[in-house]
């Protein structure tokens, strides 16, 4: 027979991931309540922006199991297109970005098709190349790009009469957007195509025999993390009125990676952790700038060493274990 | 200058950037024939083998002919230490593990580098003079050529330490099928140490001949490395001859469209023919 406590706990147990989410948004809702500090928001609001790109790359890395080393190309898309297509073009701000994430859409086919035939290395090449192409063109285009020195005066986004034009507006703006991309990606893994999906990451001939169409797996949620990082670009543009290329050279996808990875390939609620570390850490050692990068390293070594599947499901699945061996005893 | 002068002169500097890819690609497939991974901490080995360099001549006051092959031993020394410390301990032996590993290391041997060296960037001298030679018209740097010849030197060597050499045999052994290698008692974690050494030695050796031409930096190896890994690909991911053709490809590609198109595209012509080669030939040119 049940007791009510008990019935409680299967309650929360049952309906462990629907209350986490209405947990953060409570949390979200009142965040800058608590949080005034402008500067801190914007730190806040940045890692909303990285987590949309971040979640989308983690569906492809940790779900797919394949390798991407250019998703910062897909995020200059969106900043850039929607950039030039507001200022140079003069076009509405929100249909903007859903033509530019389309365009995107279409981009990743022409290069997921040929890349995704392959294994995993040529894919890597194939994203980096991608990548480092785009870059070129943001640095050496310049009366389009604005060169080097970035290009200015993005408008800011609006609703009705409602402009987002200050920190506290970003918030409610981008983690809206971040909440919706979550939900997406927690619904997607328990779906057939999240299932399909994770079995091609475990072993995609056993997969392809049992029905899972693993190219066109591959494909699809390739085109699905472009386009949540053609969203976060342009979310990135209006937010920021300002874009420059070194927000979308190689280093920033390889950040990309080390934030899927430090929260645990394949683990959605990882991501948003592994982000908020990754983006938070430069302002934590500061101090030390000279070995920043070392640092940088390191934790990424050390974690994939130790905790080869994340921080977060690293030390949950340690903990489970120690619980279940001291019940044993 | 004639039309022939010219493409002489493109031909011979894509020929001689080409070489220096190939080098690097032959260190990416080296390794990824006895572990299966991209070592991305190659792009390292190239910047370590100029710095060292650098060091050896001004620091350590050695001649060329002493700090030259010191520099290429202290990187192989680089490659084993990034084996037995960062490699070989991973609990996982996932692939995409491994390879997120080696970004890792590549990321921390950079932030050394820029510690011990600083950001500057530094000048080291060419091997030979640097007066230019005139063949046919065209000006060829005497490092250029020094450059050619010893990557010849080295591209045969692999190919007598691969066919002649018990460490060689052992490793295509391992690179063919690791566990048939380690049942017949082929020592494989030895092996894929000494590939890590040889790819050291092969980046380094890329790092010490292509500084003098471009200067050197802690990070001047990101891009080149990167081209070096393009080249593999090009010619075939770990197919040895595929990595010199397909470095030779991708330095005249580059050369010939910056000379004839534009030299800030260069970058560009390079990674979109690739991608196009990948979706003719999605094996690269001799990937079987």
């Amino acid at each position: 027979m049940m007791t009510a406590k008990d019935n409680l706990f299967y309650f929360i147990y049952l309906h462990r991931t629907g209350l986490t989410v209405l947990a953060l948004s409570v949390l979200l809702l009142v965040w800058p309540l608590l949080e005034s500090n402008p500067y801190n928001l914007g730190l806040s609001n940045l890692i909303a922006i990285y987590a949309i790109v971040v979640l989308g790359l983690n569906l492809f890395i940790g779900y797919a199991g394949q390798i991407s080393l250019g998703h910062a190309a897909f995020f200059a898309i969106g900043a850039y297109g929607s950039a030039i297509g507001t200022t140079t073009l003069g076009g509405p701000a929100w249909p903007v970005m859903i033509v530019v994430a389309l365009a995107v859409s279409l981009v990743a086919l022409a290069v997921g098709l040929p890349a995704l035939k392959l294994s995993g290395h040529y894919l890597a090449m194939a994203t980096l190349g991608f990548n480092i192409v785009v870059y070129s063109i943001l640095v050496q285009w310049d009366h389009v790009t604005g060169g080097p020195s970035g290009f200015s005066g993005i408008p800011y986004l609006s609703i009705g009469s409602v402009v987002f034009d200050n920190e506290i507006a970003f918030h409610y703006l981008v983690w809206t957007v971040a909440m919706i991309a979550l939900l997406l990606c927690l619904n997607l893994v328990r779906s057939g195509v999240g299932r399909g999906l994770a079995a091609l990451a475990e072993d995609e001939t056993a997969a392809a025999a049992l029905g899972v169409d693993t190219r066109r797996a591959k494909v699809k949620v390739f085109i699905l993390s472009a386009v949540l990082a053609s969203v976060a670009g342009s979310l990135f543009a209006h937010c920021y009125a300002f874009v420059s290329p070194d927000s979308f050279n190689i280093f920033v996808s390889v950040d990309f990676v080390i934030m899927v990875v430090v929260g645990g390939m394949g683990s959605i609620w990882g991501t948003l952790f592994g982000t908020a570390l990754i983006t938070l850490l430069p302002e934590w050692i500061e101090a030390l700038e000279s070995y920043k990068d070392i640092i940088h390293g390191l934790i990424l070594v050390l974690i994939l060493l130790f905790l080869p599947q994340g921080l977060v499901t690293g030390i949950v699945d340690a903990v489970r274990t120690r619980i279940a061996l001291s019940h044993h005893d | 200058m004639s039309g022939f002068q010219d493409l002489l002169q493109f031909v011979f500097a894509g020929v001689t950037s080409g070489a220096i890819y190939a080098l690097i690609a032959l260190g990416f497939c080296v390794v990824h024939n006895t572990i299966g991974i991209v070592n991305f901490a190659q792009v390292d080995f190239v910047s370590l083998g100029g710095m060292f360099l650098f060091t050896g001549l001004f620091w350590g006051g050695l001649p060329m002919a002493l700090a030259l092959p010191g520099a290429v031993a202290g990187v192989t020394l680089v490659g084993i230490v990034v084996e037995r410390l960062g490699v070989r301990p991973s609990r996982s032996q996932n692939h995409l593990v491994l390879i997120f590993l080696t970004i890792g290391i590549s990321i921390i041997l950079r932030g050394i580098m820029k510690l011990v060296w600083g950001k500057n960037r530094m000048a080291v001298p060419p091997l030979a003079g640097e007066e230019p030679l005139r063949i046919a018209g065209a000006a060829i740097l005497p490092q250029a050529v020094a450059i050619l010849i010893i990557t010849a030197i080295a591209i045969g060597l692999l190919v007598i330490f691969f066919r002649g050499t018990r460490l060689g045999l052992c490793m295509r052994a391992v690179a063919s099928n690791q566990t048939a290698a380690s049942v017949v008692g082929i020592p494989v974690g030895h092996v894929k140490a000494a590939s890590f050494a040889l790819a050291g030695g092969l980046g380094g050796l890329a790092g010490v001949l292509v500084t003098p031409i471009t200067t050197l930096s802690y990070d001047v190896g990101v891009l080149l490395g990167l081209k070096g890994f393009a080249a593999a690909i090009l010619g075939g991911f770990g197919s040895f001859p595929g990595a010199v053709l397909g470095g030779v490809m991708l330095g005249l590609l580059e050369s010939l469209s910056a000379g004839y198109w534009s030299s800030a595209y260069k970058d560009v012509a390079a990674f979109v023919v690739l991608l196009f080669v990948l979706f003719v030939r999605p094996k690269g040119l001799l990937g079987k």
